[in-house]
């Protein structure tokens, strides 16, 4: 079973601007995978459809088997991880504990288990000793490993992110791909860094135009420098892929 | 117009605090249909910028200012049922929190600032933009309409209350005059800010406009080179039930102009006898408009002045509707004359 | 209405025995208590004098000072002028006072309103300085106020500071272009503006909502603080309503 179907999905939002238009796609449980794009491709608009907040116009989003839809939200949003472009949109809460806390009590978790919850996510980030601190005394890169805790904390099967290396100093980049690397959960990371796409997943897709337009191993698809310019995609200069001619 | 405690009698605080409570039971159930995750915020939204623009004072006339009720506007942004209870949640804040408007008047506030303008605002939006369901204009004019009627009403349904258990004995015909004239004025203001804050929403995030949400166009699927895929048929768009809240809505309006006129001009000479008693009457002068054929609320020729300031409101009514609905359904013709004209074009 | 509605200024810190009395407690003596005062008839003057002293003295526990309080009742000041006119404007048997011929039914209804409106405005006032906003509001849950109705109204606390906030910038910017609204001409100056507030907070609370809704959130905040009441303090909430029921019987007698 795959870990994540997504089939024939198109959306328009309700003023008529279509944004999805047909994306199929398939992620394999513990896979690491790449979704990359332009600006306006449409990449957000898939990622709010992975946990239901936004309902396909037409096709089908699977998690594990499980149809997203109306009736198994709180299945799918436990099961499905999103961790938000800007941090300050994700923490909200007076401290850092119980920003963590949120998710977990909003399953119901209560207790030692919930303490449980928070002192494992906030662990797996390196922000344990940062607990009762208000988010919006961190640093930026602190305070998107809080923010990738927070998701952390339900347990997810599938962990999105978008767009993670955005903003991040170069020691926060590493930091977090060391925490990425080493979690034992799916993960699908919106982005068009290519170096931490190769970094990071093994496979890559490219979404343009609101469907996929491409699917295979990410060093096979940044060292097909025609597709990349076709699709406003580009390595940094001076940057060249690992083991490509 | 936010009536404080000891306004109304007991008894009319206790049945309007009834129908407040029934009628916000029923939008609760109601709010489950229009409410969605993205939406649910909208209506937060909604009653913080209802409270916040309820502190807008614009100027009416000499010395008196007004500010928005804002049922219309919540109404056409978060749909009716929404609507009434983000004004109900506003009223209730603003109890709470600001001491505006009485605890123990609740009932009547709700009814009035929300249930009524709502309702009348809802319907007379879906009225006019029936006519013209595909084009902003529409959408504009429904707007304007809508707000521009739901404020006199309001204020006729609170002279109505009046009538029946207000405090003190002034005079009915004196406070309808009052309350309608000041608020028909009001009501201009509320329609041009509920206008143009809907066209400015629908402009940016149309999305965000329950009343447009006919304005929605059939989803396209493409292949991964870019081709078309035929859909299937074109889907049937749905047709949503608005004709019970579209009659209901103009009949309230009608039957309250009417009626409430009626009842106004039981003491035919309300204000200006009062006024003359008082010695007020030397200082006002005539209106400009007295010679019209509606001056002062009443239609001449028509003898019973009772059912005369009745047809008055009546008349009133009627006109605004056509009239709104005459521009909306020109506007109608307009788009559609251009959309014939764009397809023979690319016919060609 | 005036301006200057941040809710920031509507609570009063404190740790008096008003402050720390459960929400729900002090909602429902508020209510009860005002219950009595608009049920009182209108010609029982010692009983209002009763009232007042009642408020005055929980003004005085919970150290509300009363210029803060006289600040904010003047939201009533619309109603105010409304009783003021009655006597000049009501019909019926009239008398003499300092010189100016006024309606007896017109002077009993203006005290009226004005004297249970101002008792329910300084209760409601008190409520507020001594209760948080969100507090509040999770005692009105607490009281079985419907739950998407609370949420509208966590929602709209939330946003209200943002719109005030904004709301002024835009005031500012307008008025350093020597706006100002003293016409129905100026009315789409002010509709403008209120459209681009309306689109600038939404898309400021859309995001941190999206974010919410991701992780679980269902429309409540999980409650991990307990607000319940004990009976002694719902004892001592009930002190207040229970007084003024007294004070409405003895006038009766």
């Amino acid at each position: 079973m795959n870990a994540l179907r997504v089939s024939g999905l198109a959306y328009a939002y309700p003023d008529g601007t279509q944004a999805l238009f047909g994306v199929d796609l398939s992620l394999e449980r513990g896979e690491r995978v790449a979704l990359l794009g332009p600006n306006g491709a449409g990449k957000t608009t898939l990622v709010l459809h992975l946990n239901g907040i936004l309902t396909p116009g037409a096709g089908q989003v699977h998690v594990g088997g499980l149809e997203v839809g109306p009736a198994r939200l709180r299945e799918i949003r436990r099961r499905v991880g999103l961790v938000f472009q800007d941090p300050d949109d994700q923490l909200f809460m007076p401290t850092v504990r119980e920003d963590v806390a949120f998710g977990p009590a909003n399953l119901g978790l209560r207790g030692s288990e919930l303490e449980r919850r928070v002192k494992v996510a906030l662990a797996k980030v390196g922000m344990a000793h940062a607990a009762d601190r208000p988010p919006h005394h961190l640093s930026f890169g602190q305070r998107r490993r809080v923010a990738v805790a927070t998701v952390l904390a339900m347990e997810p099967e599938i962990l999105v992110l978008d767009e993670p290396s955005s903003n991040l100093d170069p020691a926060s980049r590493r930091e977090l791909s060391e925490i990425l690397k080493n979690l034992d959960v799916t993960v699908l990371m919106v982005t068009h860094d290519l170096p931490y796409a190769l970094e990071i997943c093994e496979r890559s897709l490219i979404l343009s135009g609101g469907v996929v337009v491409a699917d295979g191993p990410t060093p096979e698809i940044l060292a097909d420098g025609e597709l990349l310019t076709r699709h406003r995609l580009e390595l940094p200069y001076g940057f060249a892929v690992p083991g490509a001619q | 117009m936010h009536v404080p405690d000891g306004f109304f009698t007991v008894p009319v605080s206790v049945s309007a605090a009834a129908v407040a409570v029934a009628g916000v039971t029923v939008c609760l159930r109601g709010a489950r249909k229009e409410l969605d995750d993205r939406t649910a915020p909208m209506a937060g939204l909604v009653a913080a910028f209802v409270f916040a623009v309820q502190m807008l004072n614009f100027p009416v006339a000499v010395g008196t200012s007004g500010h928005l009720l804002g049922g219309a506007l919540a109404a056409i942004l978060v749909g009716p049922y929404t609507g009434v209870l983000c004004i109900a949640v506003v009223l209730l804040v603003q109890a709470l929190f600001f001491a505006d408007g009485g605890l123990t008047a609740l009932g009547v506030n709700i009814g009035l600032l929300g249930i009524v303008t709502v309702l009348v605002g809802y319907g007379v939006f879906r009225l006019v933009t029936r006519f013209a369901p595909r084009s902003r204009a529409a959408i504009g004019i429904g707007s304007f309409t809508a707000a521009l009627i739901s404020v006199p009403v309001s204020a006729l349904v609170f002279t109505l209350l009046y009538a029946v258990g207000g405090t003190s004995s002034i005079e009915i015909g004196t406070v309808a005059t009052a309350m309608v004239g000041v608020h028909t004025l009001i009501g201009i203001g509320e329609g041009l800010i509920t206008m143009v804050a809907v066209s400015t929403v629908l402009a940016v995030r149309p999305d965000l406009v329950y009343g447009a949400r006919a304005l929605a166009r059939p989803l396209l699927l493409r292949r991964a080179d870019g081709s078309p895929i035929p859909a299937d048929a074109e889907r049937a768009e749905p047709r949503r039930r608005t004709r019970p809240v579209l009659i209901g809505g103009v009949v309230i309006t009608l039957l309250l102009a009417g009626v409430v006129g009626f009842y106004a001009s039981s003491s035919p000479d309300g204000l200006e006898r009062v006024a003359a008693d008082t010695g007020f009457d030397t200082q006002a002068k005539p209106h400009d408009l007295a010679d019209s054929p509606l001056g002062d609320y009443g239609v001449k020729g028509v003898e019973n002045e009772r059912i005369s300031v009745g047809l008055a409101g009546v008349i009133g009514v009627t006109i605004t509707l056509l009239a709104g609905g005459g521009v909306a359904w020109a506007a109608r013709r307009r788009t559609e004359h251009r959309r014939r004209a764009g397809r023979s074009a690319a016919d060609a | 209405m005036g301006a200057g509605h941040a809710h920031g200024r509507l609570y009063r810190a404190g740790d008096s025995i008003v402050h720390r009395l459960p929400p729900q407690c002090k909602l429902v003596a508020v209510v009860a208590f005002t219950l009595v005062v608009v049920a009182t008839d209108r010609e029982r003057f010692p009983a209002f004098a009763g009232y007042a002293a009642l408020l005055i003295v929980v003004a005085a526990v919970a150290g509300i000072r009363p210029p803060f309080i006289l600040r904010r009742m003047t939201v009533e000041l619309p109603f105010v002028l409304f009783a003021v006119a009655l006597p000049f404007l009501s019909p019926g048997p009239r008398v003499e006072v300092l010189g100016v011929w006024l309606s007896v039914d017109g002077l009993l209804a203006g005290w009226n309103i004005l004297a249970k409106a101002t008792l329910g405005v300084v209760a409601s006032i008190l409520l507020a300085a001594t209760t948080e906003p969100r507090i509040l509001l999770l005692g009105a849950a607490r009281l079985r106020l419907p739950q998407l109705m609370v949420q509208i109204a966590m929602f709209m606390l939330r946003y209200a500071d943002v719109i005030v906030e904004e709301m002024r910038r835009m005031k500012v910017a307008r008025e350093s272009r020597a706006f100002a609204a003293r016409n129905l001409k100026q009315v789409p100056v002010i509709a403008r503006s209120a459209g681009a507030l309306f689109i600038r907070s939404y898309e400021r609370g859309e995001r941190v909502h999206l974010a919410m809704l991701s992780r679980g959130y269902t429309g409540t905040f999980p409650v991990i603080d307990d607000i319940s009441a004990s009976r002694w303090q719902w004892g001592i909430a009930g002190t207040l309503p229970l007084t003024a029921l007294a004070i409405l019987a003895g006038s009766l007698l």
